[in-house]
């Protein structure tokens, strides 16, 4: 079967620095993928470049279609979603305007299921409904920037740090999710700097190191990589002091 | 001054304020969702004004052949930006929205404008040649050139603004021209008289807002404009094109723009570059409200017809200075309140 999306020898640049080198993955069906990397490592950039936001050299395809001609909207279309870092959501709008706006391009009525199919996986978002986006806290913006990307039926999903900032118990459930999106036949590619919770839900992993991937396979097997532990888990191994 | 004056002063304000109220609003709209400065708004008040006059005149107004002429602009423009992907169907929209809907408005307006046709026929028919207008300019000289600065759209839009005056006066000639009254008739309540015009113009200036009102608030598209002006990168996350986004805004500008006209033209001599200073009180209406607000925008609009109309009275040479001077003291409020603003980038 082939891949779901599959990205080959890409690179992005920024003007003449290149922040992707030479960069080759594969999500496929019903797969959780996770790219790990420090700060800076270009991992951002490439779910950008994936998506359509920064233009990329080399081939992505997406359920079997090349996306070189496709701008952001059409690949949302098809069934694409990125939630970036930073979000994105409409602030000055309510909740519920934000998820039916994630639906703009799905047939009404099935907007209409979808959005009971979010409440149900964030019950939080359904009690602030009628709340603004803006007057929501961290960790609720991210189940709001996650259900909106929802609303549009995407068959991967591509999440960009969701657990920066937010509180260990909310990390949990974000995590907790997106297993019961893979459950629910949505792929997710996850970009983390929190390796080992990312490394524990995944089925794949990369891991990126300034602009390159430089380790991938099982995510077990990564997880078990000496040099990955000591690079990337060293600081969060359970029992281990911070220093 | 006696009380008779000055509510004749302030009726007079409220009218022109209603109309500056709903160009403001226009410009807020654009400037939101587009970040397009929009002055060629008062063209769509001089052109909506002055192809509403011809018509009812019974002459040919010119603007109905550049109508068609900018769809095929327009068309030519999908045509290069789709050549590496032809699609049957987008071709085909794009033939119908840019060629086949202007062609049918010219030959139906060739063929009214030959028998003085009634009023309402003259407004519907002015309406839609403008929006279709504003549609193409947007197709032709902005959405090209979306993704750059605020000043490079500033520029464009003070490029298109000088190209419709230079077409206004070889259209319309350099003569002024006055249109026939929406609504005849009028009735007097205590001192003041009210014309059917006037009315007009409260009742339609308020109708619009609350349909502008219901159509942000409660329609998908609405909503979809909305979202563009508050986050572009998250709109186009959830898969509303900016493009689309940017028609609606520059339709309903047009149109908002086209309709002033024909609500001013039966009760002020419009010449073809009348629509730059009417445009311009919108904008410092549009300006008080920050470019953000449609409320304080609204409001502020109200204030520069009051102002206006009291200054003509007592002043009247100096009209338009003391209704621009408003500007000073609030610029310099804002930029006394807010911190400098960084640099976009998009």
């Amino acid at each position: 079967m082939s891949a779901l999306l599959s990205v080959t020898d890409a690179h992005v640049a920024y003007g003449k620095v290149e922040a992707v080198r030479s960069v080759s993955l594969e999500v496929g069906a019903n797969q959780i993928v996770t790219i790990v990397g420090a700060n800076g490592a270009g991992k951002t950039t490439l779910l950008s470049a994936i998506m359509g936001i920064l233009p990329l050299k080399g081939r992505v395809a997406f359920a079997g279609q090349d996306l070189a001609r496709l701008d952001i909207e059409d690949r949302v279309a098809m069934g694409l979603g990125l939630v970036p870092e930073h979000r994105e959501l409409f602030v000055t709008m309510n909740v519920e305007d934000n998820l039916e706006l994630g639906a703009f391009r799905i047939e009404r009525s099935r907007a209409k299921s979808s959005i009971e199919r979010v409440y149900a996986l964030f019950p939080r978002l359904k009690e602030r409904r009628k709340q603004l986006a803006g007057t929501l806290s961290g960790g609720e913006q991210q189940m709001l920037a996650m259900g909106r990307a929802l609303m549009g039926e995407p068959k991967l999903l591509m999440l960009d740090e969701p657990s920066l900032g937010l509180a260990p118990i909310i990390v949990a459930d974000i995590f907790r999710i997106v297993t019961e999106l893979r459950a629910s036949g949505v792929s997710v590619l996850l970009v983390e700097q929190n390796a080992q919770a990312a490394l524990k839900i995944a089925d794949r992993a990369y891991v990126m190191e300034l602009g390159e991937f430089v380790l991938s396979g099982k995510a077990s097997d990564i997880a078990a990589n000496e040099r990955v532990a000591a690079s990337y888990l060293g600081f969060q191994h359970e029992g281990e002091s911070a220093l | 001054m006696n009380t008779t004056i000055m509510l004749f002063l302030m009726q007079d304000g409220i009218t022109n304020g209603a109309i500056y109220a709903l160009l403001g609003l226009a410009l807020v709209l654009v400037f939101a969702v587009t970040r397009v400065i929009l002055i060629p708004q008062g063209e769509f008040v001089t052109y909506g004004a002055l192809t509403y006059a011809s018509l009812a005149a019974g002459q040919m107004p010119g603007t109905a052949k550049l109508a068609l002429a900018l769809g095929i602009g327009a068309f030519a423009f999908d045509l290069i930006v789709a050549r590496k992907a032809l699609h049957g169907r987008l071709i085909l929209r794009s033939v119908v929205t840019n060629i086949v809907l202007p062609s049918i408005v010219l030959a139906l307006t060739v063929y009214f404008a030959a028998q003085k046709p009634p009023v309402a026929i003259c407004i519907v028919l002015s309406l839609v040649i403008v929006a279709m207008i504003g549609l193409y300019l947007y197709r032709i000289a902005f959405q090209p050139l979306a993704h750059t600065s605020v000043l490079v759209l500033l520029i464009a839009s003070v490029g298109v603004h000088l190209a419709l005056q230079g077409l206004g006066l070889l259209f319309f000639g350099a003569e002024g021209q006055r249109g026939p009254a929406v609504l005849s008739g009028a009735f007097t309540a205590g001192a003041l008289r009210f014309t059917g015009q006037s009315l007009t113009v409260y009742g339609i200036t308020v109708a619009f807002i609350v349909g502008l009102w219901l159509f942000f608030g409660l329609t998908l598209y609405g909503k979809a404009l909305r979202a563009t002006a508050v986050n572009r990168l998250g709109a186009r996350l959830a898969g509303i094109r900016t493009t689309l986004s940017g028609q609606i805004a520059f339709l309903l500008a047009s149109v908002i723009g086209a309709l002033s006209g024909i609500m001013i033209v039966p009760i002020t001599t419009l010449y073809y570059d009348s629509g730059f200073l009417i445009g311009l009180k919108g904008f410092v209406a549009a300006i008080i409200g920050g470019l953000v607000s449609y409320p304080l925008t609204a409001v502020a609009a109200l204030v520069v017809g009051l102002v206006e109309a009291f200054s003509s009275f007592y002043a009247s040479n100096y009209k338009e200075v003391i209704v621009f001077m408003l500007l000073i003291p609030v610029l310099l409020l804002r930029s006394l309140a807010a911190p400098a603003v960084e640099e976009e980038k998009d």
